[in-house]
C-alpha cells in the first residue's frame, strides 16, 4: 500500500516527530512504499542539519536523513513554513539574499501542492502533530 | 472508520469529540498521552465503557510504555498493539481520521 505522512510538529517538541517516524519505519518494514513525508508548520524544524543533540538522546534530523537515504523516501518541507521559520536550502539562501543555508541531506524545499498530491496518489495520509 | 487520538482526555477534548462523531463501528486508537485515556478509574473510564458498546478501542503499547502505564491498570478489551499493529489498522481501514 502506498503512504503520504504529513508531520506537523517540530521536533523534540513533544512527540509527533518521534510517532511519524515510528510509524514511516514500521510501514517500510511491512513492505509498504512511503511516497512522501512532508513537513508542514513547525514540522519544518525537523529538516534542519544544524541540530546538535545530546550524544545519549536520539537525532531526528538525521534519523529522517537517514531512512529517506536507505529507502528512497522523498522528504519536502513547505516552501511558505520553512520561510517563515527560516528553514533555508542554497536556492531559498540565494532568493532571499541569506548569508545561510540550513536544510539537512534529503529534504527538500517545496510547496503545499506537494501535500495535496500526496493526498490523491497515495492510498492512505497519516497525519502526525500536535 | 480509524481514528487515532493522541492527547489525554485530561488535557484536551478531542477524544469525547471523537466520540461524539464517529460511525458506529469506528476503530479508536490511544496514542502518545492518549494513552491515558486507557486507564481505569479515572474520571474518563464511563466514555470508554459506553463507547466500547459501539466501537472497538486499541492502544499503542510503546506509549503505555514510556509512561510507566502497567497493562492491568488498563480497562478490560483494550487491545493492546505496536506499530506495526498502528499500520494494520491503517491498512485495515479504508479512512483514518488522526485527530490532533
Amino acid at each position: 500500500m502506498k503512504f503520504g505522512i504529513l508531520v506537523n510538529e517540530g521536533p523534540y517538541t513533544h512527540q509527533a516527530s518521534d510517532s511519524a517516524y515510528l510509524f514511516t519505519k514500521a510501514a517500510i518494514e511491512d513492505g509498504h512504499e512511503i511516497f512522501r513525508v512532508f513537513f508542514y508548520h513547525d514540522g519544518v524544524n525537523n529538516g534542519t542539519r544544524l541540530a546538535t543533540p545530546p550524544q545519549d538522546d536520539r537525532h531526528i534530523p538525521n534519523r529522517w536523513t537517514e531512512l529517506a537515504k536507505e529507502n528512497n523516501i522523498d522528504l519536502v518541507v513547505c516552501v511558505a513554513a520553512a520561510q517563515r521559520r527560516g528553514m533555508v536550502d542554497p536556492e531559498e539562501m540565494k532568493r532571499n539574499k541569506k548569508d545561510a543555508n540550513n536544510l539537512a541531506e534529503n529534504f527538500r524545499i517545496s510547496g503545499l501542492g506537494q501535500l495535496i498530491e500526496a493526498g490523491i496518489q497515495t492510498d492512505r495520509l497519516i497525519t502526525f502533530g500536535d | 472508520m480509524l481514528h487515532t487520538i493522541n492527547k489525554s482526555p485530561f488535557e484536551k477534548n478531542s477524544l469525547q469529540t471523537c466520540l461524539r462523531v464517529a460511525p458506529d463501528k469506528s476503530n479508536i486508537l490511544l496514542i502518545e498521552d492518549g494513552v491515558y485515556a486507557a486507564l481505569k478509574n479515572t474520571d474518563f473510564e464511563k466514555n470508554i465503557l459506553e463507547g466500547q458498546k459501539i466501537h472497538k478501542f486499541y492502544v499503542l503499547e510503546p506509549d503505555l510504555k514510556a509512561r510507566g502505564l502497567d497493562i492491568k491498570s488498563l480497562i478490560p478489551n483494550i487491545d493492546i498493539i505496536d506499530y506495526k499493529g498502528f499500520v494494520k489498522l491503517t491498512v485495515e481501514n479504508s479512512r483514518v481520521q488522526n485527530w490532533l
